[in-house]
């Protein structure tokens, strides 16, 4: 139940950008991929995706999960990239296809904007049934960041 | 650690509103002088810049299971996050007034991920019950939290539409425009659709729930009655005609070009 503590094992290969490293030859909008496949611990946590080395307990890495693109790739594979580096694909594999469909569903629903966009849904919709705001009863219905209509992205 | 240093910063500085933005004091870690620093608070993400036009943050601190409290200092207004564990640290900070102190505290002491989780699976579940109302059963749907994760896909449509504006793309994790920038893979999972790298992002249709008119949403209730009024209905209903519009809207591009 608890998707946000999952904690699975995922082939992760590294991924070069274009551009770093002066493997600058290829044009920006080709994807280039080293596929040095490297297994690792992936943890979901909040709006972070943590990754491990599988005999250590602290993380190498994080990946804010904000601003992000989930995008299925081929059999039992997903990516995650960037709005601000939209050519640049983190790739997981995992172990089944079942595997790969619950991780993009927990990755997009995993950021904080989603969530709040859930928040906005739910409060609208209680008040259309009940004409009562639900936030009031925690003192949060003021708050500029739950009102409907102020997102402007 | 390794982090996405630019994801970061990027959602620092981009254009979704601030939850509090202001001037603090931050005490140094190694020295206890006050820095003035531009404090941006996003979600549950403090970022700090050196000056207010800065490109970049300076840093960043999760907000993910820490306290807020006032505390003693010789600096006014001051006040604390403090995170539990052995490694952990305390990050003192300072107001400019008594009125920034306490929209700042209150504000940092509800930004968690895990706060917005708590208030989100409290609504659902709230509406859940609404739905089954006085009804017997629910043919066939579980009626926990987990049966929204199951089914979401008529529900994460809907959701994709929200009626905040109009015009308004369908986001994934807060990105809109971005699904129709050149190069980007179409996949089978978005609800974009529709052409793409063609410059402007075209308005969607509004969602259903913008058309219906008040009878219709006293009808609905009324059927309610009828067929089991529970949260997979609802799914299936606002499912259908969101797939009905997309389909309505896809045709109707084809036939502009």
């Amino acid at each position: 139940e608890q998707k946000s503590d999952r904690r699975q094992s995922c082939l992760l290969p590294v991924v070069a950008p274009p551009g770093a490293d002066g493997a600058a030859l290829l044009p920006p909008s080709t994807p280039v991929f080293f596929a040095v496949l490297k297994k690792r611990l992936v943890k979901l946590v909040v709006n972070f995706l943590f990754y491990f080395r599988t005999d250590e307990a602290e993380p190498i890495g994080a990946l804010l999960l904000e601003h992000c693109r989930i995008t299925k790739e081929e059999e039992n594979v997903f990516s995650i990239s960037f709005i601000e580096e939209p050519e640049r694909k983190y790739c997981f594999e995992c172990d089944s296809e079942e595997q790969c469909q619950e991780w993009i569903e927990a990755l997009k629903r995993a950021s904080y904007e989603f969530m709040r966009r859930s928040l906005i849904f739910y409060r609208n919709e209680i008040q259309k049934i009940t004409g009562k705001d639900p936030l009031e009863q925690y003192g949060i219905s003021e708050e500029a960041r739950f009102q409907l209509g102020t997102r402007k992205q | 650690m390794k982090l996405n240093e630019r994801s970061l910063a990027f959602y620092a500085t981009c254009d979704s509103p601030a939850d509090n933005a202001g001037f603090l004091y931050k005490r140094g870690e190694r020295h206890t002088a006050y820095h003035r620093r531009w404090f941006v608070l996003k979600g549950n993400m403090l970022f700090y810049f050196e000056e207010r036009e800065s490109r970049e943050p300076v840093g960043v601190i999760v907000l993910e299971g820490c306290t807020v409290e006032l505390c003693d200092s010789a600096e006014a207004f001051a006040f604390a996050i403090r995170f539990g564990g052995a490694k952990s640290r305390t990050y003192v900070l300072a107001a400019e007034s008594q009125a920034a102190m306490e929209s700042w505290v209150k504000s940092l002491s509800r930004a968690s991920f895990d706060y917005l989780r708590l208030v989100v699976r409290e609504l659902e579940k709230q509406l859940e019950e609404m739905r089954l109302g006085t009804a017997s059963g629910c043919g066939g749907c579980q009626g926990s939290p987990s049966s929204w994760e199951k089914k979401s896909s008529g529900l994460e449509q809907s959701l994709e539409r929200l009626p905040a504006l109009p015009g308004v793309l369908p986001k994934e994790n807060g990105c809109a425009v971005w699904n129709n920038a050149p190069g980007v893979e179409q996949s089978p999972n978005t609800c974009s659709g529709g052409p793409s790298g063609e410059g402007n992002p075209r308005p969607l249709p509004l969602p259903p729930r913008r058309r219906a008119s008040s009878s219709e949403a006293g009808s609905s209730r009324a059927a309610a009655g009828e067929s089991p009024s529970t949260f997979c209905w609802l799914h299936e209903r606002y499912g259908r005609e969101v797939a009905q519009l997309r389909q309505d809207w896809l045709e109707r591009q084809r036939d502009h070009q």
